[in-house]
């Protein structure tokens, strides 16, 4: 009786693992799914037009990829006054991307013409 | 030494006080003379050019400046800057009397590329003019913090490509306002320019003519729009002492004078494309005419000492 209550049990630990593995192997696929998804959807725009920045604000939740674009027939750059992050000089329609992970307010400017300022705030 | 009193404008009949600004500006279309005697500045439009004793024009040291030639620009605002700046040139070749050098006060490239500065560089050996001389403007330490341009321009500068040199008694400052700008702020000298500045004055007599040239003007023409430099006014203050002293400027791709005091104030045309008058548009971005004005709008600058006089000739001519 003993023994079989044993087997039993260990029946169970072994159904158990298994479910318990499944589930989770389940739950990383599914996560491994939606990151792009998630990505997708966490993305915002700032257009570089006339020597600004638009929005001067952008407001974004943390895992958000910004990119911006410059519109203006003059090269910009996108350099954080803290050097969290910075572009190279972006000529006409040529893009800078950058995920902002961590919440916090992050102010930027173009180095060639540092009147353009503007930020992006994480929550 | 001159004084600021004894300075004696000839007004023009422009009825400007003496202690005040002499503003002309000559935007589109128009070019101007600019005769400098004793650190004033008058100036005359070049359509009047006849008018003028050619002597004021003539002196023992005359050079040329040019700017803002954003090679690799070719955007509708001037989709030939190559074709531009070898107008720019054959103006200068053409001037009475062989200038001695030629200044280019900056944005010689659009991106820093090398081909760029190469086809600038090829250009320009077409200038009659035996020497060049340099400083950087933001587009050309817009990609590599100014490296290509150092390796090009930075022999026997300071820094990021500051010097200094004389010719016939004539003492020349090239500054540079266009690197480690920070954010909200206009153009910067820094610290360790200005001690060298301070420095480099310092053993000169306050007779000898000044000529400075840096980029980004050294007078605030339109803040809001970052057209100024903001510790200009400490690089000014070492130069107190001295009866003629005259501002090269490019960057504002306009012409506009100004005198405060001993100093006379100038910036050059760009001979690739131009800007908008302050305020006068959303942005400073470049101004689009038609194909058939964008010459007149374009420009070369040739300037003549006058010794014995302290006289400065600057004359702003288009391309057209």
């Amino acid at each position: 009786m003993k023994r079989t209550v044993r087997i039993l049990g260990m029946g169970f630990l072994l159904v158990a693992g298994f479910v318990y593995a499944t589930g989770w192997r389940k739950q990383t696929n599914a996560a491994t799914l939606s990151q792009p998804q998630m990505a997708h959807e966490m993305a915002a725009e700032v257009k570089i037009d006339n020597f600004s920045f638009g929005p001067a604000t952008l407001e974004i939740k943390a895992g958000t990829k910004v990119t911006w674009t410059n519109a203006d027939d003059i090269p910009h750059t996108v350099v954080s006054n803290d050097k969290v992050f910075k572009s190279k000089a972006l000529d006409t329609d040529e893009k800078f991307s950058f995920t902002f992970d961590k919440p916090g307010t992050y102010p930027y400017f173009c180095s060639l013409h540092p009147k353009m300022t503007a930020k992006v705030v994480v929550q | 030494m001159k004084k600021e009193d004894e300075i004696k404008f000839d007004h023009n009949n422009d009825g400007i006080d003496r202690r005040g600004f002499l503003k002309c500006m000559a935007w589109a279309g128009t070019g101007t003379l600019c005769v400098m005697k004793g650190g004033v500045l008058n100036s005359f439009s070049l359509s009047k050019l006849n008018e003028l004793d050619p002597a004021a024009a003539m002196g023992e040291l005359s050079f040329v400046q040019i700017s803002d030639s954003h090679m690799g620009f070719n955007k509708p605002a001037n989709p030939d800057v190559v074709g531009t700046l070898k107008a720019a040139i054959e103006k200068i070749n053409a001037l009475p009397g062989n200038p001695e050098f030629l200044l280019h006060t900056g944005d010689i490239t659009h991106l820093s590329k090398p081909e760029e500065f190469d086809n600038v560089q090829q250009i320009l050996k077409d200038a009659k003019v035996k020497e060049a001389f340099y400083v950087p403007g933001e587009h050309d330490v817009a990609i590599d913090e100014g490296k290509e341009y150092m390796e090009r321009y930075g022999k026997g500068t300071k820094g990021a490509g500051w010097h200094s040199f004389d010719k016939n008694g004539v003492h020349f400052v090239g500054l540079v306002n266009v690197v480690n700008l920070k954010a909200g702020g206009l153009g910067t000298l820094g610290h360790e320019q200005l001690e060298w500045l301070e420095d480099d004055l310092k053993g000169k007599k306050s007779s000898t003519p000044i000529v400075v040239f840096a980029h980004i003007p050294l007078w605030s023409v339109y803040p809001q729009w970052g057209w100024g430099t903001e510790d200009s006014a400490q690089a000014l203050s070492y130069m107190k002492k001295f009866g003629s002293v005259t501002v090269l400027n490019g960057h504002i791709h306009q012409t506009m004078q100004k005198v405060e005091g001993n100093v006379t104030f100038h910036t050059a045309a760009s001979t690739a494309f131009p800007q908008p008058a302050p305020g006068k548009a959303d942005s400073p971005g470049p101004m689009k005419v038609p194909a058939e004005q964008l010459r007149s709008v374009l420009g070369v600058t040739s300037v003549n000492f006058v010794r014995g006089q302290k006289a400065l000739a600057i004359v702003d001519s288009n391309l057209g």
